[in-house]
């Protein structure tokens, strides 16, 4: 992987707080816009020691009432369509009941599935697009066709080339088929295998968990942690371990599938604060202890704040000082989830907590994914040796899910050696700043194009507004005609207007491919009229702080 | 009859005014009475239902400061049984080194001894060098390799149904598979012995369970009549009700198998589906390891839905479930371990195809290890203060005490002593483990020699060893 040339490390300030520059003025990018806010070292008690950019503006009104007209129109089609194929107008091309099951109760209701037969399915080429390659900076794609409007798909054999990979979770550039992670993990393979075949407390803990364990402990700086095999059952098995019947969670409005998954199966009283607002949340807290809990006013056994470092769908980071002096006051206790941002955000890729300066032992739970920055699979938690000696008698997985692959393990422990510099290169280190170094160029370039952004500055996770359900379809398929895989989401995962184009950078992309990225972006956005936004940044006529790295070329 | 010109013109001030001095006095003091009330309403403070008292900020302060909390995790003692795990160093496979000391491996559901296969291991080899370890991705996000799909479509070839999906964790699979159909208000009827992955799975469905006894049928048609009675009080709602049965081919807590016949007549007979979770009996029962539908010759396709992991047989990682693509695409949408989960490393999925492989090339696999079933069920039935729990052609049977001494913490030491000791003699057993306060309905204490397709002389070794202990 060839690197751009640097400038020597010395004492220049660099993106994502890497060389220290207390308080430093950023380059001024936002220079004090309306709808943007900004939380300078002089806010909260110097909770902050740099600026926290955070911006997310407002959908222009012309754009949201065009947004709804056009669900609309596709909602009347949608029942015109049902109607003629009710009438047998139309071949119905749902699978269907089978004969002898017809005066069963229906399995689906047919509401239900309304939207995904009317509107998911026109769209739906964007997304599972099956890969034959390794998910780095470039991936070969399989080509299919449709020829009854993407009811059925067959593969036309050829293969994609090259596409440049903006959609993969492969934040440090872990994904790679060869190297030193490659060979280890294949020689554990050859010598363990690939299954387990028992569960932890069975006969499934290999000295491979132990060596694995004793490390994650080592780099979150805590006590001691457990790993776990997938990382949304970390979340699900382990939650309903920690708290129960009598306890109070309170959780973030946009948190992941699993954490609410999780909070809901523990029997906890769940409570939902606005999201990455800490108004919102001491209210909650204020009002949880002076009142109790609901009619039988005894006091919570335990509260319990569930946060995510990013959030994938926004690109926000989470206040994490702010969150972390309320707990202190309030006496609750904080779970973590560093799905995204561990390996991702920090001078030295311990995740938020390092982005921020912050002890990790204030953190009660630390929780996190091995899936995203360390190109494996599983999850992990860490914390006190309290808690996970809990974890280790009462989870669910340790009891009755099997233990992590032995190669995976492997590629874990290479990748975060690496990321520490224990295998004696910089190579993990260069790895994080370069992609603080991308995030920074790609997020200002869109910015000054017209598009509106969402999230925090530093956040490797870019969401592009696309609003009106007619441009997810044609934005991802236009980036594919030009070799750019791209993620788009809509309903349900977003709100019903806000639907978007999902950007996720990686230290491996060169900036020969973000600056090919950027000038396909700016055609389909000037195709597709996305430049919605009315703060269109000035381009810099000084020259940026980090311009010996990135020189501003004509596109 | 000016009155009657005026209601013509209404409108007209003077006319109102007119009318209002006609007007007779109760009907003005009534209408008086009712606009000082709605002013009153309008201006009134409003109340809220929580607070009842107002508490000044200081007294909340105090409250505040008063409170404590429980600690987040209540301390373990330090001889837990499950707090120190065995430490296995090197592969988990027929011989195994525990702890340091190298035992026979009787612990592992290796069912087929396909862990350490050189061709699944070549196939694993071949694929890493290919893709690297993760797919950084779920499904829906450039997370589907080709070999996802390879080997989706090789399962359900294999056990010849429409389609299967595949999950990248044996837990999850039943799990996510429940709730994407069964949801607040509609019914499942499931075995008392279910395993704890099915409980999470009804739990976070939010439908009404109804557990009946063990295998017994009797007793589950009678809590069928019972709902059919049920709706015939409400027609309305019972035709939007879904009924679901779920039962396991295998049952891992108690070793037999259900009675599948039985309940495919029922099935019909009060309109449920049925839902099989089939990851013991999956490459082990039937005579190509296609599971219990094979083994009692049943058609597949009146099984609504199996479920399996690949973590038992295949000796892999993740699972499946496979069926009419009626039903199983709709877990591309809705299944959660699915959509939101990365996708399963393709090297495991390779090393399943491998497996699956041979499978298909070898049957007789299946006849051997059911020789050697039979042969570990005889063997283990003459040894004194334990019962043998299990079919006889079943890979994972149960040893319990025969005579409880009451308190299950007493028997489960006793139980720690006995697998200790044959640990100590060369033979590596485990207790089976469950969440003492989490499961519906806890098994007694036992441990669970598993069978495995090589372990012919290892068998008289652990006779003698369970013997004398």
């Amino acid at each position: 992987m060839e690197r751009p040339g640097r400038a020597a490390l010395g004492a220049q300030p660099r993106a994502n707080g890497c060389g220290a520059a207390h308080g430093a003025l950023r380059n001024g990018f936002v220079r004090g816009l309306p709808g943007t806010q900004i939380n300078h070292v002089v806010h909260n008690g110097g909770l902050y020691k740099r600026p926290f950019n955070e911006a997310f503006e407002e959908t222009p009104m012309l754009v949201a009432v065009l947004t709804y007209v056009g669900y609309g129109v596709l909602t009347l089609f949608g029942y015109l369509r049902d109607f003629m194929r009710q009438w047998k107008i139309e071949k119905c091309q749902n699978a269907i009941e089978r004969e002898e099951q017809k005066d069963f109760v229906p399995l689906y209701q047919d509401f239900e599935n309304f939207y995904t037969r009317n509107l998911y399915m026109r769209i739906r080429d964007s997304w599972n697009r099956p890969i034959c390659s390794v998910p780095g900076a470039k991936v070969d794609m399989m080509e299919r066709v449709s020829h009854d409007y993407n009811w059925t798909f067959t593969y036309t054999g050829k293969v994609i080339k090259g596409i440049i990979n903006m959609g993969s979770y492969n934040y440090l550039g872990f994904a790679q088929n060869n190297g030193t992670c490659q060979q280890a993990a294949a020689k554990v393979l050859s010598q363990y295998g690939a299954g387990v075949c028992s569960s932890r407390q069975e006969m499934g803990n290999l000295d491979k968990h132990e060596e694995l364990e004793k490390l994650v402990a080592r780099f979150l700086g805590v006590e001691s942690a457990m790993a776990y095999g997938m990382g949304f059952a970390t979340n699900s098995m382990n939650i309903p371990a920690l708290v129960g019947k009598g306890c109070l969670i309170l959780s973030d409005e946009l948190n992941h599938a699993s954490l609410v998954l999780g909070a809901r199966l523990s029997g906890a009283t769940i409570r939902i604060f606005k999201h990455n607002n800490m108004q919102s949340l001491e209210k909650l807290l204020k009002d949880a202890i002076v009142h109790g809990q609901p009619r039988t006013r005894r006091p919570w056994k335990k509260i319990l704040i569930l946060v995510e470092g990013i959030y994938s769908m926004e690109g926000s980071i989470v206040r994490l000082p702010e969150v972390i002096a309320l707990k202190k006051k309030y006496k609750s206790y904080l779970y973590l989830d560093e799905a995204h941002s561990i390996g991702a955000l920090g001078p030295n890729g311990r995740g938020v907590v390092d982005y921020f300066g912050l002890n990790p032992e204030d953190v009660d739970v630390m929780m996190g994914t091995f899936t995203k920055s360390f190109g494996a699979a599983g999850g992990y938690i860490g914390g006190k040796k309290e808690l996970i000696d809990y974890l280790r008698t009462y989870s669910h997985s340790a009891v009755y899910a099997t233990s992590l692959s032995p190669p995976v393990v492997e590629q874990i422990i290479t990748s975060m050696k690496c990321i520490m510099g224990e295998d004696g290169t910089t190579f993990g280190k260069e790895c994080v700043q370069q992609l603080a170094e991308n995030t920074r160029y790609f997020r200002r370039r869109l910015k000054e194009m017209g598009f509106i952004i969402y999230g925090n500055e530093d956040s490797p996770v870019v969401p592009l507004m696309l609003y009106m359900p007619a441009k997810i379809g044609a934005f991802g398929r236009e980036m594919l005609k030009r070799n750019i895989g791209v993620v788009v989401v809509g309903f349900p995962a977003t709100p019903i207007i806000e639907s978007r184009a999902r950007f996720c950078l990686s230290a491996a992309h060169t900036k020969e491919m973000l600056d090919t990225a950027l000038k396909e972006i700016n055609e389909v956005g000037d195709l597709l009229q996305l430049k919605y936004s009315r703060h269109r940044l000035v381009p810099l006529l000084d020259r940026p702080f980090d311009e010996t790295t990135y020189e501003e070329t004509e596109d | 009859m000016s009155a009657a010109a005026g209601v013509g013109q209404q409108w007209v001030l003077v006319e109102m005014v007119q009318a209002f001095y006609e007007a007779p006095a109760y009907h003005l003091i009534l209408e008086g009475i009712l606009i000082l009330w709605i002013i009153r309403l309008i201006f009134s403070k409003t109340y809220k239902l929580q607070e009842r008292s107002d508490l000044t900020p200081k007294e909340k302060e105090e409250l505040i400061e008063e409170w404590q909390p429980e600690p987040l995790v209540p301390p373990v003692p330090k001889d837990h049984p499950a707090l120190n795990y065995n430490v296995v160093s090197g592969p988990p496979t027929h011989k195994i080194t525990v702890n340091g000391k190298e035992c026979i491996n009787f612990a592992s559901f290796n069912f087929l001894g396909l862990l350490d296969n050189e061709k699944v291991k070549s196939a694993a080899q071949a694929s890493l060098k290919k893709y690297g370890v993760g797919t950084c991705g779920p499904r829906g996000f450039y997370g589907t390799f080709d070999v996802h799909l390879e080997l989706e479509d090789r399962l359900a070839k294999f056990m010849r149904t429409e389609e299967a999906i595949i999950y990248s964790y044996g837990f999850a699979t039943i799990a996510s598979a429940i709730p994407a159909y069964s949801k607040r208000g509609d019914i499942v009827f499931v075995d008392e012995a279910a395993c704890f992955a099915i409980q999470k799975g009804l739990q976070a469905s939010r439908s009404n369970i109804k557990l009946f006894k063990h295998n017994d049928m009797a007793d589950l048609e009678r809590l069928l009549k019972e709902q059919e009675i049920e709706d015939q009080k409400n027609p309305r709602k019972a035709r939007v009700t879904r009924r679901f049965i779920v039962v396991e081919g295998l049952y891992m807590n108690t070793g037999d198998v259900c009675p599948l016949p039985e309940l495919i007549k029922l099935k019909y007979k009060y309109k449920v589906r049925i839902f099989l979770e089939e990851s013991l009996s999956f490459g082990v029962l039937g005579e190509h390891g296609r599971g219990i539908t094979e083994h009692f010759g049943i058609n597949i396709d009146d099984i609504d839905l199996i479920s399996a992991n690949m973590e038992n047989s295949l000796a892999s990682i993740g699972g499946f479930c496979c069926g009419r693509s009626f039903i199983i695409d709709h877990q591309r949408l809705s299944g959660q371990g699915y959509c939101f989960s990365a996708s399963l490393p393709p090297l495991l999925a390779a090393a399943a195809i491998e497996a699956l492989n041979i499978m298909e090339d070898n049957p007789d696999i299946f006849q051997t290890l059911r020789a050697k079933c039979e042969h570990m069920h005889k063997a283990l039935q003459g040894i004194s203060g334990l019962k043998v729990v299990g079919e006889s052609f079943s890979p994972a049977l149960h040893l319990q005490l025969e005579d409880s001494s009451g308190s299950r913490e007493n028997d489960v030491k006793l139980l720690k002593r006995v697998v200790d000791y044959c640990m100590n003699s060369g033979i590596a057993l485990t207790q089976a483990r469950y969440l003492e306060k989490e499961e519906k309905c806890l098994p007694s204490p036992s441990f669970l020699p598993v069978c495995r397709v090589f372990s012919m002389g290892a068998l008289q070794d652990l006779h003698e060893a369970v013997w004398c202990s």
